[in-house]
């Protein structure tokens, strides 16, 4: 793409401002370009304009009440926020989980990362112009929604997990739900491949864009999908498995190039891979209860600790300080995916042309709320 | 005084309103064709159907307020859609919808020649709207489509020498009467000409995958970004008439125009009882929901591509077409 001409005119470079309010930022992103014609010299990625100062809220809310506003965070994925935070706490109080929950818990997590990645799939395509792959995403992610809603109420923000289980077991012939969509959703992924994956146009415009070095990925401490997309092995599920991940079978797809496409090519592959974790799960699922025995009132012995999962964006960590005498934490940190990836933006995008700037925004699949919490 | 006066004032009267007519169809039709091909209806809910749609779009439009930036250069922004407009409604002035001399309002002997100069002026239209909202994304907006303009006029341009060559005229009425002397629609003789042309149609129209000048998941909309009310409205008309003059031109190059099918063959005579305007529309039709169809389905071109798609991919083939047609022409006809 480097194409080294010599100056015939004296050019002025154009200072743009793209977002916070921009269709494709995903949210209220906000990236300042300096564009010598439309290739991007420089870049500056402003952050901030959603911040609700959420970790300091949860120093004043009682261990219980923290679950809610874990769902504000990554708003398409609030299962897995859910997961993340309620699975450290436990790590703090010793808290044995039972099985049943811990299977059911895995499931409703790999339900959210297909719904999380039709998200990403229908809004990347669309920021590349293809309109009809984001109807198709969203009428699947909208399978999941009910599957949720069935579960718990709600279809956005679930409040779906407890410290010590979960709230509710699951309805009667939710598991064979589970399962029809899982069918459902097997035979709709072809329909998204044959309009994108080979695609002339779809290749022209992410393959060899925004290529990042195995190396250089985990430098930046990309997680998820776009460390994946470079070759990286890494998958929290795998490494340090938690919930019910050690008993399923299930592969981590890799990249080798480390481009928008093979990123692109990862994030497809994991649909297939979090439906078979999901029928597995659904066929092996034990009886018990749901829930672990924990006090009414929550009150972690003094002492800190941190837990990582592999929420559809990447590795979601909670650092979690307890002081042993209040029902709140002292304090609560979070790694979120979104905001590591985003780190990622700005040596993605240098050298690209404009058009590219949004794919590779699309393809690092960053959500605002969880970049600024 | 009639005949040079008043009849032609007349035809153009019927030929620019059912134009508009069909401009403010195509949205409705584009919203549901697109709204099949994405699994759902598209829209239903304004009158049955959602057909008055159709209207209510443009009252919308004419009651927003109508916006002008107080940075903007106030004449060419109110000039700019109207550059726009005009074009596109000045190319049906030669577009024969039908045989008789009713069909068309005139037939001069350069008709595909006026055509193309025409519907290049309409690009200013764009361009101008860019500079003149005195803005950063139509600015950039503008540049896409000052290079786009030149990356794919030329290759479409070339590529008519060859049906002219092949036709022998430049006249559009003539165009058709010879692919009825022919016996067989250009779109067979000429078939590379026919997928230029209508790839070329598709980037002058700034339909996707060549919308890049709009491109709105880029640059918001890109030169109408700035623009609201009647006037943005106006640009919309213009892209819609736009259309309809790709899919006639290319209806009467290559598709025989108001011509039944196999014209000379005598067992499907039959077929000229069904008057040619209708042919006309039918083909018409077809190429309009080929556009939207295409728009469905493909992802949007880098402008860098899309100029490397005219130069280096469209254009020698354009002209190597024009030297094959040529030789065919001279030494083996």
């Amino acid at each position: 793409m480097a194409i080294e001409a010599a100056p015939m005119f004296d050019t002025d470079e154009l200072v743009i401002n793209m977002g916070p309010q921009h269709p494709s930022t995903h949210g209220v992103l906000r990236v300042i370009l300096r564009l010598d014609g439309e290739r991007v010299v420089d870049a500056d990625v402003v952050v901030g304009y959603i911040h609700r100062g959420i970790e300091k809220l949860t120093e004043n809310r009682d261990w219980t009440q923290i679950i809610l506003l874990t769902d504000r965070m990554d708003y398409v994925s609030a299962a897995t926020s859910n997961e993340g935070y309620c699975e450290t706490v436990e790590k703090l109080m010793g808290v044995e989980v039972p099985r049943r929950a811990r299977y059911i818990r895995t499931i409703l997590a790999e339900l959210q990362r297909v719904a999380s990645h039709c998200l990403w799939l229908g809004t990347h395509a669309m920021d590349i112009g293809a309109v009809t792959v984001f109807m198709y995403a969203l009428r699947e992610r909208e399978l999941v929604l009910d599957l949720f809603e069935e579960y718990c109420g709600a279809r956005l923000t679930y409040n779906c997990m407890r410290i010590g289980g979960l709230p509710l077991d699951i309805p009667t012939g939710w598991g064979r739900k589970v399962q029809a969509f899982c069918d459902v959703m097997e035979s709709k992924i072809p329909e998204y491949e044959e309009l994108l994956t080979n695609n002339r146009i779809w290749l022209q415009r992410t393959r060899g864009i925004g290529v990042i070095s195995g190396e250089a990925a985990t430098a930046l401490g990309l997680c998820g999908p776009p460390l994946r997309g470079s070759g990286v092995y890494r998958d929290v599920r795998k490494d340090e498995p938690y919930a019910a991940y050690d008993e399923f079978e299930f592969d981590v797809p890799l990249g080798t190039k480390g481009d928008t496409y093979d990123r692109y090519l990862v994030r497809l592959e994991e649909f297939r891979q979090s439906l078979r974790i999901i029928r597995q799960a659904v066929d092996g699922l034990p009886e018990g209860p749901v829930m672990a025995k924990v006090p009414r009132l929550i009150k972690p012995k003094a002492g800190e600790t941190y837990h990582a999962i592999e929420s559809p964006k990447g590795e979601l960590g909670y650092f979690i300080v307890s002081d042993g005498r209040s029902t709140n934490p002292y304090r609560l940190r979070v790694r979120p995916p979104s905001f590591c990836n985003l780190q990622g933006l700005k040596p993605l995008i240098i050298g690209h042309l404009v058009a590219d700037v949004v794919a590779l925004i699309g393809t690092i699949d960053i959500v605002l709320g969880e970049v600024d919490r | 005084m009639v005949d040079i006066v008043l009849i032609p004032l007349l035809k153009i009267a019927v030929v620019v309103n059912a134009v508009l007519v069909l401009v403010t169809i195509m949205p409705l039709l584009e919203r549901k064709v697109q709204g099949w091909v994405q699994s759902r209806l598209g829209p239903m809910r304004v009158g049955p159907w959602g057909l008055l749609q159709a209207i209510v779009d443009p009252i919308k439009l004419m009651l927003k307020e109508d916006i002008t930036p107080t940075k903007a250069d106030k004449w060419l922004f109110t000039l700019a859609p109207i550059m726009a407009v005009v074009p596109a409604l000045a190319v049906f002035s030669v577009i024969p919808f039908g045989g008789d001399g009713l069909f068309y309002i005139t037939d001069i002997n350069v008709g595909l020649l006026f055509i193309i100069s025409v519907t290049s002026i309409g690009v200013y239209g764009i361009i101008l709207a860019g500079w003149a909202s005195n803005s950063k994304y139509p600015l950039l907006a503008s540049l896409r489509a000052a290079a786009q303009l030149i990356s794919y006029e030329i290759a479409v341009t070339m590529t008519l020498v060859s049906v002219i060559l092949t036709a022998g005229t430049l006249s559009m009425v003539g165009i058709v009467e010879a692919q009825q002397e022919t016996g067989l629609w250009f779109g067979f003789v000429q078939p590379v000409a026919f997928v230029l042309v209508f790839i070329g149609g598709l980037a002058e129209t700034n339909r996707v995958p060549f919308d890049l000048p709009e491109a709105e998941q880029e640059l918001t909309g890109g030169f109408h970004t700035e623009y609201s009310g009647m006037r943005w409205a106006l640009f919309f008309l213009a892209e819609y008439a736009n259309m309809i003059v790709i899919a006639a031109v290319v209806t009467t190059l290559f598709w025989g125009g108001w011509l039944p099918p196999f014209p000379s063959v005598d067992a499907l005579a039959f077929l000229d009882l069904i008057p040619g305007w209708i042919w006309f529309l039918g083909k018409l039709g077809v190429f309009l929901y080929l556009s939207v169809w295409i728009r469905a389905t493909f992802p949007r071109y880098r402008y860098d591509q899309l100029m490397r798609l005219g130069w280096k991919v469209l254009i020698p083939i354009a002209i190597a077409n024009i030297v094959v047609t040529a030789v065919v022409k001279v030494w083996l006809l």
